[in-house]
């Protein structure tokens, strides 16, 4: 056992554990942030995307030290059928600001630089702990954590369990329920390294210019995910997820369904002569708000993915676990400054700070989008048939009259699902966005 | 009993590549972990100590990032690391790295009391010599016990050592009197993983830094290039052998038939091996 009492104990270094730790040690509090990879970065995966605001909230010079790939100028949405994808593409020279708002970058650096900065702002870091229990007084209130090494257990004020999606310490320790499979996303990536200039000229950029990819459709075959391509500075990342219920019941593997997306007619070119130097897989939590566990008890509260926070829609999820953890220490700080322990009662100053937010103002706004995708299919094999079929229609010079052309995509979508099957879907989407 | 354990931050051979045009070794981005011998060294190191009290010094030479690697071996209960880095010792070979350590050595005797056992690994995975750890004994004047599997006994009071060192052909047993230079070999024994307390300690321990100067390093024309003979003419990948393997086909035709027409292709490109089978069966 170790003597020492920590004000707050961290579990996990990812972006919304880094967070915590850093808003802590900056505020003065003695912290030990428990990880167990063998470094910062080590086990931890993600597409990457960083946002900036969140990071800006935290560390507002990150730019001048933390390693960055591309600054995001183009956003690509792509409906895909079997061979053909309907895209909207947004792109505009106002992104090349001095202050980019989105970024790609490589996790295993950038969560290594985060951590140099927990580090240099005064909290202890130990990696290759795995925490195994939260430990308990008398009345039930969380005093600390177990470790798996030898005298292993240490003390704190407070834990705040940035453990990630698994959860695990949180649902031994009683906190929480098992994953929901219709909850979950598992999604798989690949690194595919090619020059830069040839990244340049594939997708139009110059200088440290960017480009995402977003896709959904018939490469899901009918389950429930999307799949991306970011442009890295010497490399892409091409990925792709489904919700882990729809892969359960299609028995089919995420590795086959980014094969078809890499072969897809529209994305092969994009990788042509690459190679592969990664592969890593990744639960997403997706389950929205409906999904999210308790947050905070006697002396213990929850950031990040361990807490659900991810907008699936608009596939954020980084920033709200940076935001989370920010907003948890500076809920325990602020507890701490005023001499009153981190009771459930007044942890819930937390939730407070979580809905005076976007985070929880999102949430709440997409909560019945999970439940809205879960049950419809067709959005992810239908619909993208029809859209591709009416464009290419539309756009086919073929001598028919444009009004019969009219016609014909109507007829297709009426006899491909109904008119109330249109407009039950149209009124349900409505509602969900809402 | 103060002992000191040298260690070296290797890149992790495992991941290593040799680029197929220019013949370097590409150590971008290939992790650094702790030469795996060493590991045996240190740990040999702390069962000693714990045994017999004392502390425990981690010398390394290296550059600024080799902390990281020192910071390890704290967390396994090291009591202090020495991390020896300055400009001048870049590019050492074996003669100008034992040259270096050893006058390190000395320093850290006169700082924290003079070691009674100096332990290294047997050799490390990227240069593979085994020069170094003979090469600080020399120096230091201390008997050199190579390739050891197990340290017998120890007794700090008599200042006798016994341990078993395997040699070709059969194990030595050897008597010896500290302070004495043990080389460790693999395998011997099976390394700890660092209590919370010590883990804790050494997230917030201090590495101690010397450059030359710190370290009592006076002729500098000793160190580094300057003080390296060995010139690395070529470095090169071997060529996988693979012309000289052959996939054959089973479906096409009867094994055996199969079999005796790759024997006949074998004899006729190396006739003496038909000449010597049918020597030796007739011997036999």
């Amino acid at each position: 056992m170790s003597q020492e009492k920590f004000d707050a104990i961290v579990v996990g270094a990812g972006p919304s554990g880094n967070a915590a730790a850093y808003t802590l040690a900056r505020k003065g509090l003695n912290v030990l942030q428990l990880e167990r990879g063998e470094y910062p970065g080590s086990k931890n995966v993600q597409g990457a995307i960083l946002y900036a605001k969140a990071l800006e909230e935290i560390i507002p010079d990150f730019r001048e030290s933390a390693p960055l790939e591309r600054h995001i100028i183009e956003q690509r949405l792509w409906m895909l059928d079997d061979s053909s994808y309907v895209g909207m593409h947004y792109r505009s020279e106002d992104f090349n600001e001095d202050r980019p708002s989105r970024y790609t970058i490589l996790r295993a650096q950038f969560d290594k630089w985060f951590s140099q900065q927990v580090r240099d702002a005064g909290a202890v870091l130990l990696c290759e702990t795995t925490v195994t229990e939260l430990l308990r007084d008398e009345s039930g209130r969380v005093i600390g954590v177990a470790t798996d090494r030898d005298n292993g257990t240490v003390y704190a004020d407070v834990v705040i369990l940035a453990e990630g999606v698994n959860g695990l310490v949180g649902r031994r320790s009683k906190l929480r329920e098992e994953l929901q499979p219709e909850s979950v996303a598992l999604a798989v990536k690949e690194m595919h390294f090619l020059p830069k200039d040839v990244i340049d000229a594939r997708f139009n950029l110059k200088g440290g210019e960017g480009v995402v990819i977003e896709g959904m459709g018939t490469i899901t075959e009918g389950m429930t995910g999307t799949a991306f391509i970011y442009t890295n500075n010497e490399s892409l990342s091409v990925g792709i997820g489904c919700l882990v219920s729809d892969l359960a019941q299609t028995g089919r593997s995420p590795a086959g369904l980014l094969e078809a997306f890499k072969n897809h007619p529209s994305v092969k070119p994009l990788l042509a002569g690459s190679e592969i130097k990664e592969y890593a897989a990744h639960l997403i939590p997706e389950g929205g708000l409906k999904a999210m566990p308790e947050l905070f008890g006697d002396g213990w509260i929850v950031v990040g993915d361990a807490g659900h926070f991810v907008n699936a829609v608009h596939r954020e999820g980084s920033n709200l676990a940076m935001t989370t953890g920010r907003l948890a220490a500076e809920t325990v700080a602020d507890l701490k400054q005023r001499g009153v322990p981190c009771s459930k009662a007044n942890l819930r100053a937390y939730t407070k700070r979580l809905e005076d937010c976007f985070v929880m103002k999102d949430m709440k706004k997409y909560k019945d989008i999970p439940s809205f995708l879960h049950g419809n299919r067709h959005l992810f094999d239908l619909y993208p048939r029809l859209v591709s079929k009416a464009a290419q229609n539309w756009f086919r010079v073929d001598g028919k009259d444009k009004l019969t052309k009219e016609k014909e995509i109507l007829t297709s979508f009426r006899k491909g699902r109904t008119l109330s099957g249109l407009l039950g879907d149209a009124f349900k989407m409505a509602r969900a966005w809402r | 009993m103060h002992i000191v354990v040298c260690i070296k931050q290797v890149p992790d051979s495992a991941q290593i590549r040799v680029h197929p045009v220019t013949n370097t070794i590409m150590r971008q981005g290939v992790p650094s972990i702790i030469n795996p011998y060493d590991l045996f060294a240190l740990e040999e190191a702390l069962r000693w100590r714990d045994q017999a009290g004392g502390t425990v010094t981690i010398l390394t030479m290296g550059p600024p990032m080799a902390e990281d690697t020192m910071r390890k071996a704290l967390t396994l209960g090291a009591d202090r690391a020495v991390l020896l880095t300055d400009r001048c010792f870049a590019g050492s070979d074996t003669l100008a790295t034992s040259f270096a350590l050893a006058t390190a050595i000395g320093k850290i005797g006169e700082t924290w009391g003079p070691p009674d056992i100096v332990f290294t690994g047997k050799q490390t995975i990227d240069g593979d010599t085994a020069q170094v750890g003979p090469g600080i004994a020399k120096r230091l004047r201390f008997n050199q016990l190579t390739y050891v599997a197990k340290i017998d006994s120890l007794d700090p009071e008599s200042r006798a050592i016994t341990v078993e060192r395997r040699a070709e052909g059969g194990l030595q047993v050897l008597q010896s009197r500290l302070p004495v230079l043990i080389t460790m070999l693999e395998g011997t024994n099976e390394l700890r993983r660092g209590s919370l307390d010590s883990a804790l300690r050494a997230a917030r321990a201090e590495v101690v830094r010397w450059g030359a100067a710190e370290a009592g390093v006076e002729d500098t024309a000793k160190c580094g290039l300057r003080g390296s003979p060995t010139v690395v003419k070529h470095v090169f990948a071997p060529k996988p052998r693979a012309e000289k393997a052959q996939i054959i086909e089973t479906a096409a035709g009867p094994v055996r038939t199969q079999a005796d027409a790759v024997i006949a292709a074998i004899f006729a490109r190396q006739p003496g091996i038909e000449s010597d089978l049918l020597r030796l069966a007739r011997h036999s």
